[in-house]
């Protein structure tokens, strides 16, 4: 990124890359040749393979092994996950959702047993997902949430004590020595209730060690009001202190726009503009969970009804991550792993229970309904409520829905796989009108352009969403890329695309700018283009430079780029760029040229002068155009 | 085959002279000068001008501003590095050459005259509009001052002017002061506000204005005052030179050779200053003066001599630069005490006058920012007169390491205790707790 520059060493997760060196350098230790590539593309893979793994084995410790089963096996084609762990999705949740379903389990089994050594595993595999992944902050917020619930629900136990104080002290220990996160830890609001929860059980600790002192419940009372006032006092203090000398820093806009929707986009356009930080359509949950929507609810049922510890944990993990998921839609991807197991629940004991019902034979009534009393197990339970014969008939009716649900599930994943993740984003296939496939390569094709075509130190400006690929791709250097941790300057382009040609020249001048790449999707209908992402061009932009008002650029609250949309919106760069000679081409018959296939409208300004850039390439599906800069007038 | 070699030879004789002399950024003087003519009489009426030319080594071609055997270039190479159009009345002209080709031969860096006179053609008018000049529309209006006119026997109207109202500046109009009034007689122009690159060289009085001088004034002039530009020169941002004039008889012999008083003044100069001013403002136009180079654009660490491909913030750096001033004839050492350099990143963040050593060397010494980036040491040398300095050379600069920070500072001691403090007490602890019974 020109010319600012990033630390890369102090603002970067460096889970992934570590471990895909490490598998590198002990496949090579085995004398396999492998190229790091290949490692980079199959580590997603492997680390979701791995996930699966695990659920198996916390599906056990929740509930049962077939739980177990079948939460690996719905984890292992969930397409909430697959999204992210697809061979070539090299990016920090591909490991991360590992690392968090690990560090989970881990905990529950800690919990479970009171072993210190599990709450140690614990530590290091909450260690493994803060190298990882910004998303850490949920495990040191739900922990602390689900031991408080404990201590509130008055399941206060040495194991908890053991289990929670070793994770953190040593999770936080080692989370501070990723330089990322650092003293963050310790210093920032959003690490502060696991601390709190972690003084919280050294008071209850205390006062069990006094309750057991003193003996005497009277004497006990009073010391526990002067203690509890107390320590709220101290606490409160502390804390007041620590957030006026800013030495606890304020939550970040990120955790706040997780707790309030709407936060995101008055405050931080820039993380509201990004897509996957969109709420979650209805469709998508349908599209990413299916069946498992449905059996989430009634895996919960089956939680309540037999509630124990871990239980309580993957209910909390549940509502928590599905309210989260709801917020945003990438973190559907937080969700799944709950999602799954806890619809595992449902199934396991949904089937359990019907084939036993199955298997009663009508005259062995009695001995089921003495195991139901023996035993605690709800499939018992429920057996004695149906009348056998009637029962044994449905029984076998809901079994074979429950498999036909499942077989859809499956069905609905390979689909949902093969149609959705398993294409590159970067090459985009639409059905051509006699129903063939129709691949629209423009992306690389204008990538190659600029690498062979411009000078090796040529700048390019776009928006920040095409960065990494023109880096990477093109080889040319970026004005702002998709790390997006440097707001101003991605507010300076968005201002330079919003504003008249010529104040954009100024803009593009001081930012040494040669290049100008806009995506177009007018020809083709493409929608996610840049005329539609203007809007937030225009938000980022005026964040910071109030000079853009949003709305100059709408009409009655309203975006358009026909006949009647707002002058600034005909004139500004953007619009121009985009729609450059646009106005002779004819994209579809029986409409007027000049028609937007991609917002179905004909354009208000069909005659685009560009006065100081000029048009260097357009793909042949027009979905990228790149215009050069021209260097200014000699003679004026 | 030997015969084709020995041609080939003979070529590479003919041509070699022919490229030794060209312009060329190390010997930025014009040497092969295309002069467009109106009729062959200028030639003579204007002999003093070329032959100056001549004898200061120039190479003129003189055509007809019509011969249809015109062509500025061939194979896409320029044979002329300078035009001068002497022909005001030319309303096409022969061959290739249009206005598009004037304003291209600019752009490719090369040098310009453009002489236009009271019956100038749109041709001659466009070029100059598109060079920032606009003459007056009024194709028989003249300049006209009624106070500061040369006085002469003959002439009652007063267009025959004289000014002695230069641009200050040693390097256009050259170090020797022009005493002598210059004798104009043309066209009047106004410079374009819009264009920031035109200059005036020689302006009229404020009380001269332009107007036909045989019709009576019925509205007030269109130009008037010293808005009027008599002789102006340009000085595009590739560093091609334009000089334009309002007059061709400025550069005749007729009034190189005569007298001139100004009205209202005692003083008779024997001669008037038009040769003095012509031949400094060509040798200005035609690069024999005021045009700079940079070499050795260099930097380096503090005590260092190799040039890092990198620097870290908060470094000790020196950056030089080597400025040289074209003579006509050799590169002389610069010296100036405004040269700056800029250590930019979008917006300088460090600003510094480099110090000159006099024999054309620059340098100074500064401390990296504690901003890391991809910076640009930037001399943005603009000064009136002479060609234009933009050099920029990018240099990344990072963060400290993560071993590069300070150790064991004083600050830091309690906390250093802290931890001893704590390992020792936990040592201790361990070892009551475990033996103590």
């Amino acid at each position: 990124m020109v010319p600012l520059g990033r630390i890369i060493g102090g603002t970067l997760y460096p889970g992934l890359m570590l471990t895909a060196a490490f598998i590198y350098w002990s496949l090579r230790f085995l004398r396999f040749a492998v190229h790091i590539r290949e490692v980079c593309v199959l580590t997603a893979p492997f680390f979701a393979s791995n996930t699966t793994i695990v659920a198996y084995f916390f599906g056990k410790e929740l509930w049962d092994s077939s739980a177990g089963l079948l939460a690996a096996a719905f984890i292992a084609i969930c397409p909430g996950y697959i999204s992210r762990s697809v061979a070539g999705s090299y990016d920090n949740e591909g490991v991360a959702i590992f690392a968090l379903l690990l560090t989970f389990y881990l905990f529950v089994k800690a919990v479970n047993t009171g072993s210190l050594a599990w709450a140690l595993a614990s530590a290091f595999g909450y260690f493994y997902m803060v190298s990882a992944w910004g998303g850490y902050v949920f495990i040191i917020n739900l922990i602390p949430l689900y031991v408080l619930v404990l201590l509130i629900t008055g399941r206060y136990s040495m194991r908890l004590y053991v289990a929670y104080n070793s994770m953190y002290v040593l999770g936080m220990l080692l989370a501070m020595q990723i330089q990322f996160v650092g003293f963050q830890h310790v210093q920032s609001g959003e690490h502060m209730a696991a601390m709190g929860v972690f003084f919280v059980l050294q008071v209850f600790y205390f006062l069990d060690w006094v309750k057991y002192l003193l003996g005497d419940a009277k004497l006990f009372q009073a010391f526990l009001k002067i203690t509890l006032t107390c320590t709220i006092v101290v606490g409160g203090l502390a804390f007041g202190v620590g957030m006026a000398s800013g030495y606890i820093s304020p939550w970040t806009g990120r955790f706040y726009s997780l707790l309030d929707p709407t936060y995101a986009k008055d405050h931080i356009p820039i993380i509201a503009s990004v897509s996957e930080h969109q709420p979650t359509a209805w469709s998508s949950f349908m599209f990413d969970f299916h069946i498992l929507l449905f059996l989430f609810p009634a895996g919960l049922y089956f939680c309540f009804k037999r509630l124990s510890d871990a239980t309580i944990f993957i209910v909390m993990y549940g509502l928590t991550s599905m309210y989260f998921a709801s917020v945003m839609v990438r973190l559907i991807l937080v969700a799944t792993p709950a999602v799954c197991l806890i619809s595992a629940i449902a199934v396991s004991a949904t089937i359990r229970n019907l084939t036993s019902l199955v298997r009663t034979k009508s005259k062995v009534v009695n001995t089921s309904s003495s195991k139901g009393a023996v035993s605690t197990k709800a499939s018992s339970k429920a057996s004695s409520d149906l009348s056998p014969p009637f029962g044994r008939n449905a029984a076998i009716a809901l079994l074979l829905g429950a498999f036909y649900l499942l077989s859809k599930y499956v069905i609905h994943c390979t689909w949902v796989t093969s149609e959705a993740y398993s294409s590159p984003s970067i090459v985009l296939a639409a059905r051509g009108a006699y129903g063939g496939r129709v691949i629209f390569d423009d992306y690389r094709e204008a990538y190659y352009w600029l690498r062979q075509n411009t000078p090796p130190d040529a700048k390019v400006m776009s928006w920040w969403d095409y960065g990494y690929q023109i880096t990477a791709m093109g080889n040319r250097t970026v004005i702002v890329d998709n790390n997006t941790w440097n707001n101003t300057h991605i507010a300076t382009v968005g201002r330079a695309m919003s504003s008249y040609e010529d104040e954009a020249y100024e803009i593009m001048r001081s930012l040494d700018v040669d290049y100008v790449l806009v995506v177009f999707g007018g020809v083709t209908g493409y929608s996610s283009d840049d005329i539609n992402k203007f809007l937030w061009m225009v938000r980022i932009g005026g964040g910071v430079f109030p000079v853009i008002k949003e709305p100059d650029y709408l009409v009655n609250g309203e975006y358009r780029v026909d006949k009647g949309a707002a002058p600034k919106m005909l004139n500004c760069l953007m619009y121009k760029l985009s729609y450059y000679r646009f106005g002779e081409l004819t994209t579809e018959y029986g409409r007027p040229p000049g028609y937007d296939r991609a917002r179905g409208v004909e354009i208000g300004n069909k005659d685009v002068k560009l006065e100081y850039l000029e048009e260097a390439y357009t793909t042949s599906n027009w979905i990228v155009r790149i215009y050069k800069v021209k260097p200014p007038s000699n003679r004026w | 085959m030997a015969m084709k070699l020995s041609i080939f030879v003979a070529l590479i004789a003919l041509l070699l002279p022919l490229l030794s002399t060209a312009f060329s950024p190390e010997t930025p003087t014009d040497r092969r000068i295309l002069v467009l003519l109106d009729d062959q009489s200028i030639k003579s009426s204007h002999s003093i001008f070329f032959k100056s030319f001549q004898t200061r080594g120039y190479d003129l071609d003189f055509r007809l501003a019509d011969d249809p055997k015109i062509s500025l270039q061939r194979y896409g190479q320029y044979l002329y590095d300078g035009l001068i159009l002497f022909s005001p009345q030319a309303k096409r002209f022969g061959g290739s050459l249009d206005l598009a080709g004037v304003l291209e031969f600019v752009d490719s860096g090369r040098d310009l005259v453009i002489a236009a006179d009271g019956a100038a053609s749109d041709l001659i008018r466009d070029i100059s509009t598109e060079c920032g000049v606009d003459f007056d529309v009024d194709s028989a209006a003249m300049v006209i001052d009624h106070t500061s006119y040369a006085v002469s026997k003959t002439d009652g109207d007063h267009t025959l002017i004289a000014s002695d109202e230069f641009i200050q500046s040693d390097v256009i109009l050259g170090s020797e002061k022009i005493e002598a009034p210059v004798i104009f007689k043309g066209i009047a122009h106004s410079l374009n506000p819009a264009n920031s690159l035109v200059l005036k060289v020689l302006s009229a009085s404020p009380s001269a204005y332009s107007a036909n001088p045989e019709a009576e004034l019925s509205s007030p002039p269109s130009m008037s005052g010293s808005s009027i530009s008599l002789v102006s020169v340009v000085q595009a941002r590739n560093n091609a030179r334009i000089l334009i004039s309002g007059s061709l008889d400025l550069f005749s012999d007729r009034l190189f050779g005569s007298g001139v008083q100004k009205a209202g003044s005692e003083t008779t100069f024997e001669k008037s200053g038009n040769e003095q001013f012509v031949t400094e403002l060509s040798k200005w136009v035609f690069h024999e003066r005021g045009h700079l180079k940079a070499v050795s654009i260099q930097h380096h660490k503090v005590g260092e001599v190799v040039e890092p491909a990198m620097y870290r913030i908060k470094d000790e750096l020196e950056f030089s630069v080597e400025i040289y001033e074209w003579s006509g004839k050799s590169w002389q050492p610069y010296v100036s005490d405004d040269v700056q350099v800029q250590f930019y990143m979008m917006s300088p963040y460090v600003l510094k006058t480099l110090s000159t050593n006099q024999k054309g060397l620059y340098s100074t010494s500064f401390k990296v920012p504690d901003v890391y980036g991809v910076f640009q040491f930037k001399v943005e040398y603009h000064r009136l007169g002479y060609t234009g300095l933009s050099l920029s050379k990018q240099i990344p600069v990072r963060p400290f390491r993560h071993n590069e920070y300070e150790r064991f500072i004083t600050t830091a001691f309690p906390y250093y205790g802290g931890s001893v403090s704590m390992m020792a007490g936990f040592f201790v602890f361990t070892i009551v707790y475990l033996y103590n019974k």
